[in-house]
């Protein structure tokens, strides 16, 4: 092997790469546009349509309570809900969306109130359905309200102190960091967004300089030249190497400032309290971003063997589409809640990225299986480039017919 | 020189099994001569071509070509070799001289031999003009001229073109049969193979007519017509290939 050789043949693809537009796509603008999108567009599209649904009022319906006028009038008396005439399909009207809630009143209820006897208000909402949701929390509100007022007022008449039913507090107190609480709820998206691009990126050069190499009919060009065949493949696999890993770091640049874009916008809005209220240490993305290097290498090698086979560019689409789906799945799992990290896991490729990469930025570090995980996926990785070489070197791969 | 010996090559095919696509094929090219391959489209003429090109391994038999053993030492053997084929195979993205440049430093050229090559072939093929022009923006012709330019940048002593003029208009084909006969008259030992029987008449010193992976017929064209009694080179051509099908015929 020279590396005059290899780096002849990849500063060739490079310069060929940066030219193609569909790379620079996959490469570059993908990687820079996606963050901001998934992350500020869905948030600011899910705050909007929260924010609609509760600056509506909503329309209730009132059965029963005539007998009860003191509590029908306080009810009627609620700004934010619009009170509409009793009808016995109130069930249909919250399915059909017509009305958001009911609230039922039992016979004698203000008379209950007076005497002390227990009685039970129902309030029929649309379980799932965030606008019936919320009316049905202001009913609640009112009643829950009105039940404390009422043991107040009977606690002050009997002369006995407020602390007779309520004679301690339960608080939960958190002692997680701020950074590890979001870590574990949006840390576990990162390595998964930068494993899925660094695959996407690597994908289009890696058809592009086998089988489309094949297509073109430049590959039996470029075999005449005295350039040893594994120089040749090797100046070829860190061309896809690079647009993987550069992929992979856009998409950490972008994420970055995307959410200290949004921790800025949502402390002006919402104050201290916001639910972004987390940093990720320098050396937490220094280490996802070496954990993502032997994977990048993984799939270099293993696309450039894939897509070596194909004997045209829409062939090698065929066998490189359904990867995705493999490198996904494992991907998906590590973001479901609950798994967590064991040894056998540790050496399945990509999930046990993706899950120390989650505990990583969650600020937790398993030094061990960080270890064996690296080790383990250089392993592939080694496999995978040695695999790619070696079909290299087939007259029965290189010229299928 | 190319001296081609008992060379054999047999291809694993799923569907058919064995395919042997080369048989002994044995020939002999010298500096300043052009060797026509003339045969039917499958005859083996590309597979012979990459075999003395070392892009394929033989099976069986070696051949020498420029003094090294296509075997033994391949990378010697590409060295000395410029590869012509049928398609203009160039890379689109990049401009006329980066193509050629690419292809001067994998054959391992300084940059300033590169600089002074790349100069003169540019103006003896009269590329100037669109040397900083991408090779997917040129005329098929100017493409033509850029493979030429390719094969040439590294000087090679031995020339091999695989159907080089299969698909191209009559100017852009008047160009490659020039530049074929230039390479002759520069010393260069050349091997074509064609299928077009005007090309082989025009251009030849000796002939090799390939048929089903086997050399049938050797010899200068004055020594076909004499040994066969046809004039025509077609008429020469059809008349080996169909005595071949006859004792073909037999034997089974």
């Amino acid at each position: 092997m020279s590396l005059h050789n290899v780096g002849v043949v990849y500063r060739k693809e490079l310069r060929d790469s940066l030219r193609d537009r569909r790379t620079l796509i996959s490469m570059i603008v993908v990687p820079i546009v996606i963050m901001p999108l998934m992350t500020i567009g869905i948030g600011v599209l899910s705050a909007k349509l929260v924010g609609k649904a509760m600056e509506e009022v909503p329309k209730v319906m009132i059965l029963g309570g005539q007998d009860s006028p003191e509590v029908t009038s306080e009810l009627k008396a609620l700004k934010e809900v619009d009170f509409v005439r009793a009808s016995p399909d109130y069930a249909e009207q919250i399915s059909d969306k017509l009305i958001r809630a009911a609230v039922e009143i039992p016979p004698h209820f203000d008379a209950d109130i007076e005497n002390g006897q227990t009685s039970t208000v129902k309030v029929y909402h649309y379980s799932g359905d965030l606008k019936s949701g919320f009316a049905s929390e202001k009913i609640v509100k009112f009643f829950n309200d009105l039940r404390d007022q009422t043991v107040k007022q009977h606690l002050a008449a009997r002369n006995l102190p407020a602390s007779l039913v309520q004679p301690f507090d339960v608080m939960q107190q958190n002692v997680a960091p701020p950074e590890k609480v979001s870590g574990a709820a949006i840390g576990g998206f990162i390595p998964y967004f930068i494993i899925i691009l660094c695959l996407t990126g690597a994908m289009y050069p890696a058809i592009d300089l086998t089988a489309g190499e094949k297509e073109r009919g430049t590959i039996e060009t470029v075999l005449c030249s005295p350039v040893p065949r594994t120089d040749l493949v090797l100046g070829k696999f860190f061309m896809v190497l690079t647009a993987s890993l550069s992929t992979g770091i856009l998409a950490m640049i972008s994420m970055g400032a995307t959410f200290v874009a949004a921790k800025h916008m949502l402390a002006a809005l919402i104050g201290k309290d916001n639910p972004l209220q987390f940093s990720i240490g320098l050396e937490a993305i220094f280490t996802v971003f070496l954990m993502v290097i032997p994977v990048a290498v993984l799939f270099s090698a293993g696309l450039l063997a894939i897509a070596l086979f194909a004997k045209s560019y829409k062939e090698a689409q065929s066998y490189i589409s359904p990867l995705m789906i493999v490198v996904i799945i494992p991907a998906i799992v590590a973001l479901l809640p609950g798994t967590e990290l064991n040894a056998r896991m540790a050496l399945i490729p990509v999930l046990s990225t993706s899950l120390v990469c989650k505990e990583i930025t969650s600020g937790t570090y398993h030094w061990s299986y960080i270890a064996m995980i690296f080790a383990s996926t250089c392993v592939y990785a080694a496999a995978a480039l040695a695999i790619a070489v070696k079909l290299f070197q087939r007259e029965d791969v290189l010229f299928r017919t | 020189m190319i001296e081609a010996e008992r060379l054999s090559k047999v291809f694993q095919d799923k569907k058919r099994g064995q395919v042997r696509a080369v048989t002994n094929v044995s020939f002999r090219c010298n500096p300043g001569e052009i060797y026509g391959l003339l045969g039917a489209n499958g005859a083996g003429k590309t597979t012979t071509l990459r075999m003395l090109a070392t892009i394929l391994e033989p099976t069986d038999g070696t051949a020498r070509v420029a003094g090294f053993d296509v075997v033994k030492e391949p990378d010697k053997v590409r060295a000395n070799v410029g590869f012509l084929s049928t398609a203009t195979a160039l890379y689109g993205r990049l401009t006329a001289q980066e193509m050629v440049e690419y292809f001067a430093r994998l054959y391992g050229l300084d940059e300033s031999t590169i600089h002074r090559r790349i100069n003169d072939l540019f103006t003896r093929l009269e590329m100037n003009d669109y040397r900083d022009r991408r090779c997917d923006k040129l005329s098929t012709g100017m493409k033509q001229k850029v493979s030429i330019a390719r094969t040439l940048v590294h000087d090679p002593p031995v020339m091999i073109f695989d159907e080089p003029t299969v698909g191209l208009d009559v100017m852009a084909a008047r160009t490659i049969v020039q530049f074929i006969r230039e390479c002759r008259s520069n010393g260069k030992t050349v091997i074509f193979s064609t299928h077009v029987m005007s090309e082989v008449e025009k251009l030849c010193d000796r002939i090799g007519i390939i048929h089903g992976g086997l050399l049938l017929a050797e010899g200068t064209l004055a020594d076909l017509r004499q040994k066969y009694g046809m004039q025509d080179l077609e008429d020469i051509f059809v008349g080996i290939v169909e005595s071949f099908h006859q004792k073909e015929g037999v034997a089974s």
